[in-house]
C-alpha cells in the first residue's frame, strides 16, 4: 500500500468532521484516554440500554489518525450490543497489530483506511487509543455490575 | 542551484569542507536520508566505526586485570579516553574526574544518588529550570520525594525564549543545596549563559551547580574549570561517538565525599566478608566491567570535532539556523518557538504547522525521507507551559546542508495542502 494512502480523504474527512462529537447526557460509563507520546486526549461516553449502546458521545484533541480512528469507531459501534462491541474491538486491534489482515465487515468499512497506519509502527497506537479506552470503560462497567462508571485509560511510551 | 549554496557555504567558513565531511560518514554519504535528528543522536564518522570493529577484531579483553599485553593495552587504552574528554570540557589534569555511565541520564541518577543520598536532607531545596530535559528533572523529583525535600524552578518564559533568570533570586535560599540546568534546550535550542548564571548563583548562596552538557557539549566549548560548576553530565552518541556511554565530570574532592553509586568488581580496593574498602576516584563508580569497546570509540569522536573544531562547527550551525528560522517565517501558516534570533540558539528549529499535529507532520515529513523529531522532546513540562502537545523538531550538525533545510521547506506547503 502506497504511504500517500495514510492521509486519504476519508481519514481527512473524518479529521475535519468528527461524528458524534460531544458528550452524552447522564452517561452510564465515561471513560477517558490519554496517550501521553502524542498527547492525544478523548473522552466517550455511553449511554447503555439493555447491554446495548444507545447513544454515544465524543469529545477529542489530537492527531488526524487517532481522531479519525475515534470517529470511525463511534460511527461503526452507536447503537450496538456491548458483546458486538467488544468483539468489534478485538477484531480492529487484530487487524492492527497483525501482519496479515482480514476482510472488513461492511460496517467498519472506512476503518480499512487506517490499514495504511501500519507502515508507521509508532502511529499504531493513535489508532488504537479509542479502542482501547473504550474496552477499559466497557471492561470496568461490567466489573461493577453495569452500575454508571467513570473510568480512564493511558497508553503507555514505547 | 545544489553547488551555489554549498559553496557559498565554503566559501564564509573556509574550514568546514561540507563534502567531504559528508563522505566521512557512511549513513550521511549514502543520501538515503535527510538527517535533521541530531538532538536525538547523531550519525557516526567511519573513524568511530573503525574503532569498535578495530577493538573487537585486534584489542579486545578486559581491563584493570589481566597481567598481560593484551589486557594492559586495553586498559592504556580505555584510560587515555578519560583523559582526552577531560581536556575537551577544559578540566586541567581532569581525568581521574571522569566518570564513565551509560549515558547522561545515568549520571544524573549517579549524582542524585551518591551525592544526594549523603547530602540532601529534610527541607533542602534543589531548583532547575522549567526547559530542562526529563533525565534532569525526574531523578530530582525521586531524591527530593525519597528525602521530603523540593524541587522549585525557574520559570520559562515563552516571550524570549529563555529562562526567567531573574527568578534566581527570589527562588534561591540557604537551604538550596543544588542548581541543576541545562547549557542548551533540547527541544528550543536555546543557548544559557553557563558562565553568567554560575557567576549569579554564587552570589546569592553556595549550592552546588550541576550543568546538563547533553545537548551543549557536542556543540559549543566547555570550560569546566573556568566555569566553576560543580558537575557536567553529557552523552557520547550525541557528539558522534557511540551508543552505551555518558560522562559524569565532578570536582574530585565531591567525589571523594561522595559515596559509591553502584557496589562490584573494580570499584573496591579489598572486600572482606563483612566490608570492603572503596578505590580511588574515578573507578569508585565504575562498578563492573564497563563499556570498554564504546569508550574507546569514543576517542576517533572527539579527535574528528577537534580536527573540524567546534568554532567551524558552531559557524555551520549558526548558518543553518538562521537560513531555516528565515525561511520559516517566511512560510504561511508557521508557528515558531524559543528565541527570536539564531545567535541564542545551537542549531535547533522548532515549530508547528497551524492545524496539524506535529505526529501527523513528522510522519508526512518521514515520507519525503526527512527525518525529524516529533513530540514533547521529553520537555513534557515546558510543553505544558507553551500550551502545546509537541511541536516538530529539525537539529542540524556538521554534516547538514542548506538544500536539507530547503528540502524541509518544500514539504511545508505539501502538508498543508492535505489538512486544506
Ligand atoms: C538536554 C538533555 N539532557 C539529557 C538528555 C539525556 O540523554 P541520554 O538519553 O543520552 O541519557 C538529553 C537527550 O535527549 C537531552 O537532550
Amino acid at each position: 500500500m502506497g504511504e500517500e494512502d495514510l492521509y486519504r480523504d476519508i481519514i481527512l474527512d473524518h479529521f475535519k468532521n468528527p461524528r458524534n462529537k460531544g458528550a452524552v447526557a447522564d452517561p452510564d460509563i465515561k471513560v477517558t484516554g490519554a496517550n501521553p507520546f502524542c498527547g492525544d486526549e478523548i473522552e466517550i461516553t455511553l449511554k447503555i440500554q439493555n447491554n446495548r449502546a444507545e447513544t454515544l458521545g465524543i469529545n477529542a484533541q489530537g492527531c488526524a489518525i487517532s481522531q479519525a480512528s475515534t470517529s470511525m469507531m463511534s460511527e461503526a459501534l452507536q447503537g450496538k450490543q456491548l458483546n458486538e462491541i467488544k468483539d468489534a474491538i478485538a477484531f480492529f486491534r487484530d487487524q492492527m497489530l497483525s501482519q496479515q489482515t482480514k476482510d472488513w465487515p461492511p460496517q467498519m468499512e472506512d476503518l480499512e483506511s487506517l490499514e495504511g497506519v501500519k507502515q508507521y509502527p509508532v502511529r499504531v497506537k493513535c489508532a488504537l487509543l479509542a479502542w482501547n479506552t473504550l474496552a477499559e470503560g466497557i471492561k470496568e462497567f461490567q466489573a461493577q455490575g453495569n452500575q454508571k462508571v467513570a473510568a480512564r485509560h493511558v497508553e503507555g511510551e514505547q | 542551484m545544489k553547488e551555489t549554496l554549498s559553496s557559498t557555504l565554503e566559501n564564509k567558513n573556509s574550514k568546514l569542507d561540507i563534502l567531504k565531511v559528508r563522505a566521512d560518514f557512511p549513513l550521511i554519504a549514502k543520501n538515503k536520508v535527510i538527517y535533521l535528528d541530531n538532538a536525538a543522536t547523531t550519525q557516526k564518522p567511519k573513524t568511530v566505526i573503525q574503532a569498535l570493529t578495530n577493538f573487537y577484531e585486534n584489542s579486545n579483553a578486559n581491563i584493570h586485570r589481566g597481567v598481560y599485553r593484551l589486557s594492559e593495552e586495553a586498559t592504556e587504552a580505555y584510560e587515555s579516553i578519560r583523559k582526552k574528554v577531560a581536556r575537551f570540557v577544559g578540566a586541567q589534569n581532569g581525568a581521574s574526574s571522569i566518570v564513565f555511565t551509560r549515558n547522561a541520564t545515568e549520571a544524573v541518577n549517579l549524582v542524585a544518588y551518591a551525592w544526594g543520598e549523603k547530602f540532601i536532607n529534610a527541607g533542602d531545596e534543589i531548583i532547575l529550570t522549567e526547559m530542562e530535559h526529563h533525565s534532569n528533572i525526574v531523578p530530582w523529583q525521586l531524591l527530593t520525594q525519597r528525602k521530603k525535600a523540593k524541587v522549585k524552578y525557574v520559570p520559562y518564559d515563552p516571550g524570549t525564549g529563555k529562562p526567567q533568570w531573574e527568578a534566581l533570586s527570589s527562588l534561591m535560599t540557604e537551604r538550596t543545596k543544588l542548581v541543576a540546568f541545562t547549557h542548551v534546550s533540547n527541544s528550543l535550542g536555546t543557548i544559557n549563559p553557563v558562565q553568567e548564571v554560575i557567576r549569579s548563583i554564587r552570589k546569592l548562596g553556595s549550592p552546588k551547580i550541576l550543568i546538563d552538557g547533553a545537548q551543549g557539549v557536542p556543540h559549543l566549548p566547555a570550560h569546566v574549570d573556568d566555569w566553576g560548576c560543580d558537575f557536567l553530565v553529557f552523552s557520547a552518541h550525541k557528539m558522534l561517538g557511540p551508543t552505551g556511554i555518558g560522562v559524569l565530570w565532578a570536582k574530585k574532592e565531591i567525589l571523594e565525599a561522595m559515596e559509591p553509586f553502584l557496589g562490584g568488581g573494580d570499584m573496591i580496593k579489598e572486600v572482606s566478608l563483612e566490608t570492603a574498602r572503596w578505590n580511588d576516584v574515578p573507578w569508585k563508580f565504575e562498578a563492573g566491567t564497563p563499556n570498554v569497546a564504546d569508550v574507546i570509540a569514543f576517542g576517533p569522536a572527539i579527535d574528528y570535532l577537534e580536527k573540524i573544531g567546534l568554532a567551524a562547527i558552531g559557524r555551520h550551525e549558526q548558518e543553518l539556523t538562521r537560513y531555516a528560522l528565515g525561511r520559516l517565517e517566511q512560510t504561511p501558516g508557521i508557528t515558531l518557538y524559543g528565541t527570536k534570533t539564531a545567535e541564542e540558539r545551537c542549531g535547533v528549529v522548532s515549530f508547528n504547522i497551524q492545524g496539524v499535529h506535529p505526529h501527523d507532520s513528522g510522519t508526512l515529513l518521514a515520507r519525503e525521507n526527512i527525518a525529524v523529531r516529533v513530540g514533547h522532546h521529553c520537555n513534557m513540562p515546558l510543553m505544558k507551559k507553551l500550551g502545546i502537545m509537541g511541536t516538530t523538531r529539525a537539529s542540524f550538525y556538521l554534516y547538514n546542508t542548506l538544500e536539507e533545510v530547503d528540502a524541509l521547506i518544500r514539504a511545508i506547503p505539501k502538508i498543508q495542502k492535505i489538512f486544506s
